[in-house]
């Protein structure tokens, strides 16, 4: 246990060092000076070349990188190029804004997935498996961004039971903070509840067919019984892989749903941030969302050892 | 054997989750969006949000629209029609060479740091614009000899020439009135005279305006003002019709201003603005060096057909570089009237039929709206057209604004009298070099208000004949409100969206 564990921790951390050095490579080789875009079409040669030294650009990348690395490592990752503000409290704030919007994306599609999809595999022969399977088929086939667009014509322009577009934190007017939610993170949560319920039903359908399944009904247990003591923690193995892909997914697809729903998220961010050559900040968001998904990955390998005892056994 | 009910694993990892995200909500207290206005404030929705403060160091319409006349002020203001009027300065005297200028300051003035405004504070914030500010437009300030703070409300300015384009200026942002004692911080807290002071800033988002006690002239009526930025022009139609902004400030999509007209719950707002859009022509070298391609392809473009494919009709047609608002405004449409036969017929004795125009148009909403119709029109006269879209600021700015690597492009010129900036220099990216323009221009600025009409016009057709660009037409200013709210300008004449003049009826 402690072995795999170490193992995970150095695979985590060499990833980490990989995607960083790949994130500041690309931003490298990025066209468009952020000096010049910081000062504008008018700027002097020499303002710019000064920028670039106020900044550090006249520096060489290896000594960049290293800077670069020092300010994140030491939660100080500097000002903007571009607005002058200091980015960690910036961050800090819009990454709080993404994960209320992911996670309750994600319980969304949890507690919509994890049902029907157990439901569709016991059912799959039956008409209503066939119906809710078709169901989900569309919804896999549906963007978020669209299923977003959706929501807003019908319920915000159509019935105006919800605003439109927004973000109010929850300390402010949980209310509104709760109906600007609702939209944004349905159009998330709707479409991956979708691709999870096709691989809850594969999952369960293989547990169903496994002989330990049969010796539990052969012992006198109801089908759902043996199915919810025996069956889950068996087919739960490849779904929490899924989940792990999907939270990236998630991450990623915040992105356009910021922009569609108007959130100022760490997506909203991102895309500003692009477009202004704010290069140490996209740099910075781009980071944080490697970590994440990293750090989901490393934690997905945790969870395996918890739910699959076998697993525990150590790197034999 | 015994089973035992575990608590599921995969449910205490979401727990865990979620306990994490309400820790973190007690502190995702700094990014809002304010809801429905109340009586007292207003949300406004605008296009591009301001990448900071700072105006003397940063670019762009956006910083100026949200802070001028609202936070900073200058000593003397545009109104509705153009004209100069008072605003720090309550009276202002010509001397009779017409180099000196003598204003008189309000006495009550203070700024939100708490100092008083008085006539050194004018004399910095005027010499300032020479040594400290990095933008092009820091060179209006060139014209300036001498600055003389004679009492506490008496300052005399002394030009180095007659300049009527001077006082002009000092209406627009280099006017701005800095305290000698709030200038450390301005991109991010700006100090100014102004009946505002900036409350809140929730990057990527919106800006509060909060009025300020104690501010010298008359009170304005909304006690807060949020400025809401929308990247997409269907959410900040959304917006409207929701209720979550009381006013869209600029409109992005004419096309859907339908959804407004028949409502009675909205009032739309349509005028003129500064922004020329200019199918940008390299004078400088490539196949639009030549003069007979280059009127071809006025020639070539169908300018109402344009308008009304690409901006829903909505805009005016100038054919030249002067806004109706200018005093030496002029139709200059009929210069090159629409004619394709025209068009292919100078296409081919300029010889530059077989060369490929790279249209190179910024990834805004009229560039790439207008990009496919200009293309089209073109290669009906007879060019060959290659069209780039080129990412807006970084990419345009680099290839089109800095190297002039391009041969045509579509941009919005926004300025206010910009035709010196644009057409006057000759390292400008459109490169044209015309001395005869320049000097006119150079003679409009000292002469008396008729001779600097007289000449201005004769520079505008000047400019327009020799076809140094093409002028596709002008931005409307589009603006849709809820039916009670008052003052909103029809015309945006200045750099400034002035909210001291809006109330609610």
């Amino acid at each position: 246990m402690i072995v795999r564990l170490v193992q995970r921790i150095g695979i985590l951390l060499a990833s980490l060092v990989v995607s960083s050095v790949l994130v500041f490579a690309f931003m490298a080789v990025l066209p468009g000076d952020p000096a010049r875009v910081a000062l504008g079409t008018s700027a002097s040669d020499s303002a710019v070349a000064q920028l670039r030294e106020q900044f550090g650009l006249d520096r060489s990348l290896v000594a960049q990188y290293f800077s670069w690395i020092h300010g994140l490592v030491t939660f100080d990752p500097g000002d903007s190029y571009i607005s002058h503000a200091p980015i960690g409290p910036q961050l800090a704030d819009r990454l709080q804004v993404t994960l209320w919007l992911v996670g309750t994306g994600m319980v969304i599609a949890c507690v919509l997935a994890l049902p029907v999809g157990t439901l569709m595999a016991v059912r799959h022969r039956k008409p209503s498996g066939l119906i809710l399977s078709a169901l989900s088929q569309v919804g896999v086939a549906v963007p978020a961004f669209l299923a977003g667009i959706l929501l807003i014509t019908v319920f915000a322009v159509g019935l105006g039971w919800l605003p439109a577009n927004g973000w109010t934190p929850p300390v402010q007017d949980p209310v509104l903070f709760l109906k600007q939610l609702v939209m944004p993170a349905l159009s998330l949560g709707i479409v991956q509840a979708a691709v999870l319920t096709r691989y809850v039903r594969s999952a369960v359908l293989d547990v169903l067919r496994e002989d330990y399944l049969r010796t539990a009904r052969a012992k006198g247990l109801r089908p759902t019984r043996a199915l919810l003591r025996h069956g889950l923690r068996n087919a739960a193995v490849p779904v929490v892989t899924v989940l792990a892909l999907q939270l990236a997914t998630l991450l990623v697809g915040s992105v356009v749903i910021e922009r569609v729903f108007v959130i100022p998220g760490l997506g909203s961010l991102l895309l500003d941030s692009v477009a202004n050559r704010d290069l140490i900040v996209v740099q910075d968001v781009v980071m944080i969302i490697a970590m994440a998904v990293l750090l989901v990955n490393f934690l997905v390998d945790m969870v395996y050892l918890l739910i699959d005892p076998r697993l525990r056994g150590g790197a034999s | 054997m015994k089973h035992h009910k575990r608590p599921g694993r995969g449910t205490g990892a979401v727990a865990a989750t979620l306990a994490c995200l309400l820790l973190a909500s007690c502190s995702a207290g700094s990014t809002a969006t304010g809801g429905s206005a109340g009586k007292n404030s207003l949300n406004i929705g605008l296009t591009a949000e301001p990448a900071n403060f700072d105006f003397t160091k940063t670019e762009g319409a956006a910083i100026p629209q949200a802070l001028l006349y609202n936070v900073y002020e200058t000593l003397v203001k545009l109104d509705q029609s153009g004209k100069i009027r008072p605003q720090l300065a309550t009276s202002w005297s010509l001397s009779k060479d017409r180099r000196t200028y003598t204003f008189h300051l309000v006495k009550n003035a203070t700024f939100s740091n708490g100092a008083r405004f008085t006539a050194e504070d004018a004399k910095f914030s005027i010499e300032r614009v020479t040594t400290d500010w990095t933008l092009v437009q820091k060179t209006q300030m060139d014209v300036v000899d001498t600055v003389r703070a004679v009492s506490p409300t008496e300052l005399k300015v002394t030009l180095k020439r007659p300049s009527n384009d001077w006082l002009y200026r000092m209406t627009t942002r280099i006017g701005a009135m800095f305290s000698r004692t709030g200038v450390s911080k301005l991109a991010t807290e700006p100090v100014g005279t102004g009946p505002y002071v900036v409350k809140n800033w929730n990057r990527g988002d919106s800006i509060t305006l909060a009025r300020r006690h104690g501010y010298w002239a008359r009170t304005p009526h909304f006690a807060s003002v949020t400025l809401k930025y929308f990247k997409d022009p269907t959410a900040m139609n959304n917006a409207l019709l929701t209720g979550t902004i009381n006013v869209i400030g600029q409109m992005q999509s004419p096309e859907s201003l339908y959804r407004f007209q028949n409502n009675s719950k909205y009032k739309v707002i349509e005028g003129t603005t500064n922004g020329e859009v200019v199918l940008s022509l390299n004078n400088g070298s490539g196949p639009m060096k030549n003069p007979k391609a280059r009127q071809a392809v006025r020639y070539a473009i169908d300018h109402k057909a344009l308008m009304d494919t690409c901006w829903a009709g909505r805009g005016k047609l100038i054919g030249s570089m002067v806004p109706p608002t200018d005093p030496w405004y002029q139709n200059l449409t009929d210069l090159y009237p629409y004619d394709r036969d025209k068009a292919k017929k100078l296409v081919e004795e300029s010889g530059e039929a077989g060369r490929t125009l790279r249209l190179r148009i910024p990834t805004l909403p009229y560039a790439t709206a207008c990009g496919t119709v200009v293309k089209s029109q073109l290669e009906q006269a007879g060019f060959k057209v290659k069209l780039d879209q080129l990412e807006f600021p970084a990419a345009w700015l680099t290839t089109v604004f800095k190297n002039a690597d391009y041969d045509m492009s579509i941009i919005g010129h926004v300025e206010p009298r910009d035709m010196q900036t644009v057409f006057g220099n000759e390292k400008s990216y459109i490169r044209y070099d015309n001395p005869e323009f320049r000097a006119l221009l150079a003679k409009a600025d000292q002469g008396t208000r008729e001779q600097q009409i007289t000449d201005m016009r004769a520079a505008a057709r000047l400019v327009s004949k020799d076809a140094a660009a093409d002028w596709l037409f002008l931005l409307p200013n589009l603006m849709v409100a809820d039916k009670d709210i008052t003052g909103l300008p029809v015309n945006s004449v200045s750099e400034s969206l002035d909210l001291t003049g809006l109330g609610r009826s």
